[in-house]
């Protein structure tokens, strides 16, 4: 029986950039770009976290322009693609120019899972200059599967190559993450992906039902790094696709090499689900949230945990970082 | 003597209906006209409702109208595409245009900063909403000390953010970020938009973060920025801080939120409301303005 095929992409130097506060130097990010090249990963995505044009106080700004990466990368691949991510309302059709010309083959544009009409424009102008286009419907535990696939199939007619279902928050379980799936796969004709964050403990189970259910596209982090309590771990995501019956073309000791040898020491903290990235999940909140919601509530004397539960009752979305603050002043008050 | 002077609304949609419940009750404004495409459209119909003489011909429309009947200002709420035609139309007959749309032919305005920079210009454009929430303030800020980067964030409902806005969001954030710098006087500027689906739908709300060079007083800051509040909120009553502005080191942030008057569009919008209470503003300043000449003699073309 021939193995099924599936796309790997790294989110190392990228998901990553969130859990070192988008610290990265070219110097790192040649060396880990070589040894996943080495490993043959197909796709490494290298931008900010909140993707290109994201470096700003809102988020946290890059130690090095997210366009010095990108080249560094480029420069040191000899078969991988380098992917960037691009946020409309962050970044604009101009960032997604310069970072083509810098060198990205493959654009990831990420909207709210309801707002995908916003991506139009990217999408196209992405089309237009030779890209891949990957569609990403960011925090998809907030909308129903049915939704889910109307705001896809917008996506996918602007031309984009694949739709991701991406679990920003860690909040999906399994049977969910199959729902949606095999929902996208039967009704889209283009291919589907999954993005997975670890914070309910869950990433590669939800990761392994994405595959099971049709994706051909899945998301890894070597050594898990990103935000809240990191991504699918890559390393372990190639052991556990192998023994399931996938193909993905990646060498699992070399690319257990980076994760042990390059991703490792460049760590402040575990990437572990401490009880902040497990209320993340719990509460359905945004990944990257997790270390300003730890800031605030140091700064105003209040628990991060009821910063993040209240975030999550107030359906914030991604790229809110600001609200934040507002919800930790706000509970301080009324302390 | 103070006249009322006439006035014409180019695009019966949302922003142009609203602005249109905000005119009807200005005393230096009397709106006569509307410019639409479609007849039969909800705002033509209310337009008409409401004693204008409607015209589906677009802005065209304006020269079947005797030149005693023609609008001396118009307001132009359609989109960037079709400013272009309108503004020709509006320069050749001498009528001075405020314009709603993000083409920004003329220069950006904001009442509470610049107006009377650019009181004689017979094309000014009212930057975006986000902008209007957000360079006012900076500018404030930039009075008391140099503004060398100003970052907003603006969060609307994904219900106030129409197809115009959606098709545009690049746009917006240019736009927005281009007028920190010229109008707010930061050296830089940028600005991120972002949409939210709650239901109920959020009111607007916008957060400055601007880091200034050199040294300040912070009660300074303070009193500039909650002056600027006073001063935006006489054409926005439902402007207002959320809180004091934050202080550290030298970033200086401000979090705004935006309550819509309610006129046409719904409270939580906002973000549209601000953009038709601050070209109301304009247009009763170019009143004031034009008023002002005619009283010394100064024929007004």
């Amino acid at each position: 029986m021939s193995k099924k095929e599936v796309t790997v992409v790294e989110v190392a130097l990228r998901d990553g950039s969130h859990a070192i506060k988008h610290q990265y130097t070219v110097d790192q990010v040649r060396e880990i770009t070589k040894g996943l090249d080495d490993a043959n990963i197909p796709y490494i995505e290298v931008s900010h976290g909140d993707g290109i044009g994201g470096s700003s106080v809102q988020y946290g700004f890059s130690k090095t322009r997210d366009i010095e990466l990108i080249k560094a990368a480029k420069d040191v691949t000899t078969h991988s693609k380098i992917a960037v991510l691009l946020l409309p309302g962050i970044g604009t059709v101009e960032d997604l120019k310069e970072a083509r010309e810098a060198g990205a083959d493959m654009v990831r544009v990420a909207t709210h899972c309801t707002e995908a009409d916003v991506s139009r424009q990217h999408i196209e102008a992405a089309k237009e200059m030779g890209m891949e286009v990957v569609g990403f419907l960011m925090m998809a535990h907030m909308l129903e599967p049915k939704k889910l696939l109307e705001q896809a199939k917008l996506m996918e007619s602007y031309g984009a190559d694949v739709v991701y279902a991406t679990d920003s928050a860690g909040a999906l379980l399994p049977d969910e993450v199959t729902e949606r799936i095999a929902l996208l796969v039967n009704e889209l004709d283009i291919a589907v992906g999954f993005h997975g964050h670890n914070n309910l403990g869950l990433a590669m189970a939800n990761t392994l039902a994405a595959a099971e259910a049709g994706a051909t596209y899945l998301d890894g982090s070597a050594r898990a790094l990103g935000a809240g309590a990191g991504n699918t771990q890559t390393e372990v995501m190639i052991g556990v696709l192998d023994k399931a019956g996938y193909k993905t073309g990646v060498d699992l000791f070399k690319i257990m090499d980076v994760a042990e040898d390059l991703i490792d020491p460049i760590m402040t903290v575990p990437q572990i689900i401490d009880r902040d990235s497990l209320t993340l999940g719990y509460a359905g909140v945004y990944s990257s949230f997790k270390l300003f919601a730890q800031r605030s509530g140091k700064r105003h004397g209040i628990d991060s945990r009821d910063i993040l539960v209240e975030l999550g009752n107030q359906k914030v979305v991604g790229g809110q970082e600001d609200m934040v603050e507002d919800v930790a002043r706000e509970l301080a008050s009324k302390k | 003597m103070a006249r009322k002077i006439r006035a014409g609304i180019i695009g019966p949609g949302n922003i142009g209906s609203d602005l249109l419940s905000k005119v009807l009750r200005s005393d230096k404004l009397e709106v006569t006209s509307m410019y639409g495409i479609d007849d039969d459209s909800k705002g033509m119909r209310r337009a008409r409702k409401n004693g204008l003489k409607t015209f589906a011909n677009g802005i065209d429309g304006i020269y079947e109208l005797e030149e005693s009947e023609r609008p001396e200002i118009l307001f132009d709420a359609t989109s960037a595409g079709a400013h272009q035609h309108n503004s020709e139309v509006a320069q050749e007959l001498g009528i001075r245009m405020v314009d709603l749309t993000p083409a920004a032919i003329g220069p950006f305005v904001s009442p509470s900063v610049n107006l009377n920079e650019f009181i004689d210009e017979m094309n000014v454009n009212m930057i975006t909403c986000g902008g209007q929430a957000t360079t006012p303030i900076v500018s404030a800020i930039n009075d008391v000390v140099p503004v060398s980067y100003a970052e907003i964030v603006a969060t609307i409902s994904s219900k106030s953010a129409g197809p115009g806005t959606r098709a545009n969001i690049d746009e917006f954030t240019e736009t927005t970020a281009n007028a920190l710098e010229v109008v707010g006087g930061a050296d830089k500027g940028k600005a991120i938009i972002i949409l939210n689906p709650a239901d109920p739908p959020i009111i607007m709300r916008d957060t400055i973060y601007t880091i200034v060079d050199g040294e300040f007083d912070e009660k300074e800051i303070i009193k500039a920025v909650r002056q600027r509040e006073k001063e935006i909120q006489t054409y926005v009553p439902g402007y207002s801080l959320r809180q004091d502005p934050v202080i550290e080191g030298n970033t200086i942030s401000v979090f705004v939120k935006v309550e819509g008057a309610g006129d046409y569009l719904p409270v939580y919008a906002g973000n549209l409301d601000i953009m038709t209470a601050s070209a109301l503003g304009v247009g009763e300043r170019i009143v004031d303005y034009i008023n002002e000449k005619e009283s010394k003699g100064v024929e007004m073309k």
